[in-house]
């Protein structure tokens, strides 16, 4: 009878909790607002303090008070405003450059090595580098002259 | 070293945003309507004129302009003229509750972040364009509308088209 009575007491009890643990917020609008961007201003939301960027906090606000984790906030926040909100430069003009000059360096680079290898292959040793072996002209004649100034 | 600098170069000529001018066909493409459901494009209403309207709630000046824009399109409705508002940079919610504070009859569509703005080469919100019966820019305003703009400036268009 007492167990019959209880149950929809301990129903109850487990629907709040699991509600408030739903609810709970897992991240910050801080946080988030460090972490996108006012599409509009192109600044740091957290920067900007513009009509736009207001609506856009209060709608982070929004979700994080709605127990929102970080990355579902950010993909809504892309659903709402496009790719523009992060933090990231657009696959298109001037901004393009920052996918592609980073990718020219790295070809470069390893089009330089490649030949430097080569040369260095080719030659023994490394290009520039000291050469092995004793002085020999002019320079073991000038060692000769330094040695025997200091008669050790 | 060359590559990189002519690549910057481009970029810094090339900012990402499209130049449009009067006599260009409209950028358009197929929308998801608001406050919805269904999907709608300024192509369906080739054979009128239609004074496109890009706007966003947190504009302020579009608050002024939509009830503007509704007496336009209600004066000129019988006259094969529309109006088409486009909401961009923005969130559906914030969208939708604008239209409930500024209602409109006229067709909504919503843009997802700024890719109409984009197309449009706009630099910010209000911004309206007017489109011929044959799809093609007939005039650019890149600001907000009142009355006596609408009077003066886009109506002759329609009138003078109209007579021919």
């Amino acid at each position: 009878m007492l167990a019959a009575a209880a149950l929809p007491l301990v129903a109850a009890l487990l629907t709040l909790v699991a509600t408030a643990s739903a609810a709970a917020p897992k991240t910050s609008v801080t946080e988030i607002e460090g972490e996108v961007m006012c599409p509009i201003c192109g600044t740091l939301l957290e920067l900007s303090d513009s009509p736009q960027a207001q609506r856009e906090k209060a709608y982070v606000a929004k979700l994080v008070a709605a127990g929102k984790s970080k990355a579902e906030i950010k993909d809504a926040l892309v659903t709402q405003y496009g790719r523009s909100v992060l933090a990231q430069p657009k696959a298109s003009g001037f901004d393009l450059s920052a996918y592609l000059v980073p990718l020219i360096a790295i070809v470069v680079a390893i089009v330089l090595l490649g030949f430097s290898v080569l040369r260095w292959r080719r030659t023994g040793s490394p290009p520039d580098g000291p050469t092995a072996g004793a002085p020999r002209g002019a320079d073991a004649e000038r060692l000769e002259a330094d040695l025997s100034r200091y008669d050790l | 070293m060359l590559a990189v600098i002519g690549l910057l170069g481009f970029g810094l000529l090339s900012k990402g945003r499209a130049k449009i001018a009067v006599g260009d066909p409209v950028p358009d493409k197929v929308l998801p309507a608001l406050p919805g459901p269904g999907r709608g494009s300024i192509a369906e209403h080739r054979g009128e004129w239609a004074l496109v309207n890009l706007w966003a709630s947190w504009c302020i000046p579009c608050r002024q302009e939509a009830p503007v824009l509704e007496r336009f399109y209600r004066r000129n409705r019988a006259h094969n003229v529309t109006v088409i508002g486009i909401d961009v940079e923005d969130n559906r919610d914030d969208a939708v509750a604008f239209l409930h504070e500024h209602p409109t009859t006229y067709p909504q569509l919503r843009s997802v972040g700024d890719e109409r703005s984009a197309a449009f080469g706009s630099s910010g919100v209000p911004e309206n364009f007017l489109v011929d019966p044959e799809g093609r820019l007939a005039l650019i305003w890149r600001g907000p509308v009142d009355e006596a703009l609408l009077r003066r400036r886009v109506e002759p268009l329609i009138r003078g088209r109209a007579r021919h």
